[in-house]
């Protein structure tokens, strides 16, 4: 599904260049469930990005399923996230004036999915998180687990092939992160997504069957976590 | 989604939509009361003109007497009157060219007629009627005033003496004076007596040329109790008042008290062949200069005024009010139109920099940045049109405070050739007032120019599409991948 080779990704900080990833050379198959761990500022969040098609390489290659994303415009970019990817991201993220339904549909809003159907679509996604009732209920009136899950049926609404989750549980209590952690499972498990997870917590982690850990930009892969 | 994302923008959001829509609320509403304003005191200002000069006169011309030219002279000659024992009973009746005022040839006419721009000309003359009916005491040798009141050969008590100007018992007069205007008998599109409304009687007619026939200003028929069908002497001849004319703009009067046919005005003020005055219309408004330049070249000597000149003469609160109003309300509406724009921008921007995580999650969701951008323009332009609404409403509710002042505007119009000086000798007697009548007293009222409104939604569109544009240029800029970094 993905090939990564020599992917560099340079950023001009304050002290010079940075290589947030340097150099890195990837596979990964439809269907696997990944772990990447690293120190903070190892560049597990620009990997992300990369995969995710939200920024290009400064240098090698990215390959989703024989098509390169370094060649495409901004458009075709927006375009790709709009199918094939979902994001799932540490503060939620979601739209404060809208209703849980309302930011569930906004990821439908692309693929100009038709009114009535995009609403049907975006309450069975928020069913399939467990938050079927609280669909008029505005980010402010949940609590950060229900917060969570939206961003969850948000990313999912699309049925996309890629879910990338940068720290899902970062913001959340221990509970409420075992409760997350069991959904995205849960998902990757019924729905035969590709699932990447960015985390700290080696928890998430056992679950996984691949780990990677990205120290410096340079990625190695351990056996087990 | 559109429409629900951006109404739960603006209605979540209240304080921010709040003051983008104030400030163009403000501004627009100053721009609806201005203009308002302006146009009422520019309507005013042609109410005071067209009660001057007459409706659709674009440039007036008339020439200043040279000297020893006009001027008032009245002579009472022993043969006027009428000797009754101690007493001399006459009334004299004098038609005769305004003071100072000098004449136009037939020659100089065809002149300013043949300047290429002048669509019609009326030419007319100004006189002045002046009536003197009187008793005064027959003055004896030794100077002694009067003598013994006896009925005179025909047996007849002659009038008891009631006291004169002088205060002096047994002289009794009075002096009546109004303005003529000699015009001629065809309809007019310019000129005194365009756009008139007959009030009673009729028009002139051809029929009328060469006739004792007068049209009498409404005004000062009713002051003076005329009506259509009475008799009025003028230059010692009697007319008949055939009909009775108003002008139909809300001016108080037409320029003149009296008009009479223009061949009988030149015979009996002997001025035969000649006018004082040319109305003129030109093509166009944008002319004028040319137009007047022409005319002072082809005819030295003219006085020759363009409306603008004309306006210029308008002199008292209107006149205060009016560059009050085009200049500093011009220069205010601009700033604070601008001063609106510039919050509106910055407001949206800031708003949109506040937005940079939500922005780029929808970027990284799948939205184009057009469609993001669509949003922020769309919210933006909604809210200058509520702005738009709101400064209309705001502005409506002005205009209708300032009519409900309604404030009064006084006109002085400065008559510098056309004014009636009391000259030597001249007499104080009733209906001088008549003649100097220069002084408009008007009441403004604003009114707004359907054109406005649009023009005001106009503004408001602009000032979103500005804001919007601003706010969506730094949400297209925005790359995904930096936004999701960004903490607010
Ligand atoms: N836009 C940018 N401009 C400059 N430097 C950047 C930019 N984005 C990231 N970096 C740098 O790239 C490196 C990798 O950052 P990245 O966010 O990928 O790390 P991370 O592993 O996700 O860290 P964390 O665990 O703290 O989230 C860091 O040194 C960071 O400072
Ligand atoms: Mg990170």
């Amino acid at each position: 599904m993905y090939f990564l080779s020599e992917v560099t990704k340079t950023y001009k900080g304050k002290r010079g260049l940075v290589n947030a990833v340097d150099g890195i050379n990837l596979e990964i198959k439809q269907g696997e469930m990944i772990s990447i761990q690293g120190p903070t500022g190892g560049g597990k969040s620009t990997l992300l990005q990369l995969l995710g098609a939200l920024d290009k390489p400064t240098s090698g290659s990215v390959v989703f399923e024989d098509q390169a994303m370094q060649g495409m415009s901004d458009r075709d970019l927006a375009d790709f996230r709009s199918k094939k990817i979902g994001f799932v991201f540490q503060s939620f993220n979601l739209i404060p004036t809208l209703t849980a339904l309302e930011n569930v549909e906004m990821a439908l809003v692309p693929l100009g999915i038709e009114r009535g159907e995009r609403a049907r679509c975006a309450l069975e996604a928020l069913e399939s998180v467990g938050l079927g009732d609280r669909a008029t209920h505005l980010p402010s009136e949940l609590s950060g687990g229900q917060q969570q899950r939206v961003a969850i049926a948000r990313a999912i609404v699309k049925e996309p092939s890629v879910l990338l989750a940068d720290e899902p549980t970062g913001n959340l209590d221990e509970a409420t992160r075992d409760e997350i952690v069991g959904l995205l499972v849960k998902l990757w498990k019924d729905k035969g997504i590709t699932l990447i997870v960015v985390t700290h917590d080696s928890q998430i982690a056992k679950k996984t069957q691949r780990h990677l850990n990205i120290k410096d930009g340079k990625l190695t892969e351990n056996s087990a976590a | 989604m559109f429409f629900t994302y951006l109404g739960r923008e603006l209605t979540k959001r209240k304080r921010q939509s709040a003051l983008v829509a104030t400030g163009l609320a403000i501004a627009i509403a100053l721009v609806v009361v201005v203009n308002a304003v302006s146009g009422g005191i520019k309507s005013a200002q042609t109410q005071a003109l067209s009660g001057l000069y007459g409706i659709g006169t674009d440039i007036s011309v008339s020439k200043e007497a040279e000297p020893g030219q006009g001027g008032p002279r009245f002579d009472v000659g022993s043969a006027d009157g009428k000797t009754s024992g101690t007493k001399r009973t006459f009334s004299k009746s004098q038609l005769r060219s305004e003071p100072f005022i000098g004449t136009i040839t037939e020659t100089e006419l065809a002149k300013v007629k043949s300047v290429a721009g002048v669509t019609a000309s009326i030419a007319t003359l100004k006189l002045n009627s002046i009536t003197f009916n009187g008793t005064l005491p027959t003055f004896s040798q030794d100077g002694s005033r009067g003598g013994p009141v006896g009925p005179d050969q025909d047996g007849n008590m002659p009038a008891p003496p009631t006291g004169g100007s002088d205060g002096a018992g047994g002289s009794s007069f009075d002096v009546t004076t109004f303005t003529v205007e000699g015009v001629g008998v065809s309809l007019q599109k310019i000129g005194p007596l365009a756009s008139v409304d007959v009030e009673s009687g009729r028009n002139f007619a051809a029929a009328d040329e060469g006739t004792y026939v007068a049209l009498v200003d409404s005004s000062y028929a009713s002051t003076n109790s005329v009506l259509a069908g009475d008799k009025l002497t003028i230059g010692g001849k009697k007319f008949t008042v055939v009909g009775i004319v108003a002008s139909n703009s809300t001016a108080a009067s037409t320029p003149s008290n009296v008009y009479i046919p223009i061949d009988v005005a030149q015979a009996l003020s002997s001025n035969s062949g000649v006018y004082s005055n040319v109305y003129v219309s030109a093509d166009s408004s944008a002319n004028l200069e040319t137009i007047k330049a022409a005319i002072e070249k082809k005819v030295p000597g003219l006085t020759v005024k363009t409306s603008s000149d004309l306006a210029s003469t308008v002199g008292g609160s209107l006149a205060t009010a009016s560059s009050l109003v085009n200049d500093m309300g011009g220069w205010l509406s601009i700033i604070v139109l601008l001063a609106a724009f510039g919050t509106s921008i910055l407001f949206t921007t800031s708003g949109v920099n506040r937005r940079i995580r939500e922005f780029g999650t929808l970027k990284a969701i799948g939205w184009r940045s057009r469609r993001v951008v669509g949003q922020v323009v769309g919210e933006s332009l909604v809210n200058g049109l509520i702005g738009g609404v709101a400064g209309i409403g705001l502005g409506l509710a002005g205009v209708w405070a300032v009519n409900n002042w309604a404030p009064s505007l006084s006109a002085t119009v400065a008559r510098a050739t056309n004014g009636f000086a009391g000259g030597p000798g001249g007499f104080g007697g009733p209906g001088r007032d008549n003649a100097a009548a220069a002084a408009l007293n008007l009441t403004l009222h604003a009114s707004i120019d359907p054109a406005m409104i649009f023009v005001a939604i106009g503004f408001s569109v602009l000032g979103g599409l500005l804001a919007g544009a601003f706010g969506g240029l730094r949400a297209a800029r925005l790359s995904p991948s930096v936004a999701l970094r960004s903490f607010e």
